[in-house]
């Protein structure tokens, strides 16, 4: 079941002629034929941009929104004569077009596209965290589980097994709301943990299956017989030839935890104003879905469209590396 | 079978003591109890109720007594927030509304879904293909606290069609609405992966067979490869249990449904620990033994799965 993408002899000359060391010859043709493969998915493609362009806008947008109109997100305006609570999208004070707010503002007047894109930054760092948690500890473990093989990997498995049968997200329900920060900051950090916690299982699961079908070809057992030693095989032989699955499945798992943060946020037990993440912005716009619709709206469709572009990114991604490889 | 069925059994009911266990541990270290909140008691009144509680014993003490009457009577106590009301009562009048939202939505996912994934697979790389997968992966990305609101605004804000919360008794309009925004998720991903499983099982050699023994197209279809075809949506049946389960939490929400998720979440919020570990249990109970139910199905179901 070793997945695996064939290269002709006359590619392989040909690649060999660009690469300095022989060890990159395979990987660089494995990677450059998947991009090319993957640039063919005109949805991949789609969701690669609209992913680029979130995140630029995310980490910029609020810098600008500054710079041009003089506010950060979580500016209240205090001057009584221009008290502008939940003002309709482009719309100024006195009810005349205005660029000033395109997404309108919340209930305390806040500006809702600067707290739009602050969400995308929250959002996107927790889904990028919690994803690269997953990768250091599952990759490590499985891999680690899969070598080593024998009662160790019995033993390291039934406890992923455990773990995997509980029912996290109501530990996860119960972690955060009984030890709720009285800071933002402090509860960002323990839905950090929470989430970072849970993630790496699936990944363990991947990789040592992955392990278990790679440690018993040539190439291992003539590393061993050269006297490499195990960490070492493991870290610099094995792991690198599981990026494929590894690489798909962390893309894979962006969008599920994003969606894991923005439902606990949805709830009030993730991020907590003044920060805003578009969960907790969603939650703030059902409770006024009857009045000021947009509320809901701009987070809501923003999540949706970048769950949507990273979900077809990770379909791409698969369909490009791994064509073999067939789940959901 | 047996032995796979008591390997199970061996394992789930550990696993359920240890999420009670966790739970349990979670409440007990969090720092503040139920009486820490606004309302400050008098100590004297405080020192009563956790004496009639039995909160002054040491957590041992406590930890055995929770347990012991959770094993021997399934009985998880007095709620604190809902004075007088047992534990067991609120999780028993509750359960139906969750229930009800729950299987409606999972049938409705299954059979949409089932529908939808076989005519894409039997469509591959038509239009109609295309359309429902894009469809699916929208279903997948729309988070149901965005889609439910914004089908109250159309349906019921806008529309005056259905009503926009609350419960309404079993057969009722207020159910649709919940019902639509659960499943969506669940419809989706049985579509992927009813497309999946149909598309591998077509290519099979005994779908050859049957088609060279002159057997019609639909006996083939429904017959064979249906049944191959569904295997990966059996098997997503345990994962889409748990997922229900998240899932009516955000949904009761939004819709004020008196269900097990909204009690759920208002006990985590007020702290009230018997109602908090009696839901915890009780989902864990329902959730492990359902998968353990799935996973015995599922051999029954696939002859080529073996378990020793």
């Amino acid at each position: 079941m070793e997945p695996e993408i064939k290269i002709g002899p006359e590619e392989a000359l040909a690649e060999d002629t660009h690469a300095e060391t022989g060890e990159f010859v395979h990987g660089t043709s494995l990677w450059r034929d998947a991009w090319r493969r993957l640039l063919k998915n005109k949805l991949a493609v789609f969701g690669l941009i609209v992913v680029i362009v979130i995140t630029l806008a995310s980490i910029a947008g609020p810098l600008v929104i500054k710079r041009v109109f003089g506010f950060t997100p979580d500016y209240i305006p205090t001057n009584d004569t221009q008290l502008v609570r939940s003002f309709p999208p482009f719309k100024g004070p006195n009810g005349e077009f205005s660029w000033k707010h395109p997404m309108g503002t919340d209930n305390a007047g806040r500006d809702q596209l600067a707290r739009v894109l602050q969400g995308g930054q929250i959002s996107l760092f927790v889904g990028i965290i919690a994803t690269l948690v997953s990768l250091i500890i599952g990759v490590s473990y499985g891999a680690i589980a899969g070598y080593v093989g024998g009662r160790i990997d019995d033993l390291m498995m039934r406890l992923v097994d455990v773990l995997y049968s509980l029912p996290y997200v109501i530990v996860v329900i119960v972690l955060l709301s009984m030890f709720r920060s009285q800071t933002p900051r402090g509860q960002l950090t323990l839905l950090f943990v929470a989430l970072g916690s849970v993630s790496w299982l699936t990944m363990a699961r991947i990789v040592r299956g992955q392990v278990l079908s790679l440690k018993n070809q040539e190439f291992v057992l003539a590393a061993r017989a050269t006297g490499v030693t195990a960490p070492r095989i493991i870290f610099r032989h094995l792991v690198p030839n599981t990026l494929g699955p590894v690489i798909v499945y962390a893309t894979l798992t962006i969008p599920q935890v994003m969606l894991t943060e923005a439902f606990l946020s949805f709830l009030g037990l993730g991020v907590q104003a003044p920060l805003a993440s578009w969960g907790s912005l969603a939650a703030d716009g059902v409770q006024n879905i009857a009045i000021f619709p947009w509320q809901l709206i701009f987070p809501g469709v923003t999540m949706a469209l970048t769950l949507f572009s990273l979900n077809f990114l990770g379909d791409g991604l698969r369909d490009a590396l791994d064509p073999q490889m067939r789940t959901t | 079978m047996l032995r796979f069925i008591i390997r199970r059994l061996l394992v789930t009911i550990p696993t359920i003591l240890v999420v009670i266990t966790i739970t349990w541990t979670l409440i007990k270290l969090a720092p503040g109890n139920f009486y820490s909140g606004e309302k400050r008691l008098p100590p004297a009144i405080e020192k009563n109720i956790r004496e009639k509680y039995g909160l002054d014993k040491p957590w041992y003490e406590q930890y055995g007594k929770t347990m012991w009457s959770i094993v021997r009577h399934f009985d998880f106590g007095t709620s604190l927030r809902f004075e007088g009301q047992s534990v067991n009562k609120i999780i028993w009048r509750s359960l139906p509304v969750s229930a009800a939202v729950g299987i409606l939505a999972y049938v409705l996912a299954l059979v949409v879904g089932i529908a939808v994934g076989s005519i894409a697979a039997l469509k591959q790389n038509s239009r109609w293909d295309y359309a429902s997968m894009a469809l699916a992966m929208l279903g997948i990305s729309v988070p149901n606290f965005v889609l439910g609101p914004i089908l109250v605004l159309v349906f019921s804000l806008s529309l005056y069609w259905l009503p926009p919360s609350r419960w309404g008794g079993f057969p009722s309009r207020n159910l649709i609405l919940p019902v639509i925004t659960l499943s969506a998720i669940y419809m989706a991903y049985i579509a992927r992966l009813t497309r999946a499983g149909m598309l591998e099982v077509l290519r099979s050699d005994y779908i050859r067979t049957a088609r060279a023994k002159g057997l019609s197209e639909k006996d083939v279809l429904i017959k064979h490869a249906l049944r191959g075809g569904l295997m990966p949506v059996v098997s997503y049946t345990g994962p889409a249990l748990a997922f229900l389960l998240t899932g009516t939490v955000v949904v009761e929400r939004i819709f004020a449904l008196p269900g097990l998720g909204n009690y759920f979440i208002e006990a985590s919020l007020n702290r009230d620990e018997p109602l908090l570990i009696g839901i915890v249990a009780f989902i864990a109970i329902t959730l492990l033994f359902m998968n353990m139910l799935v996973d015995i199905a599922y051999a029954f179901l696939d002859p080529r799965v073996r378990y020793q």
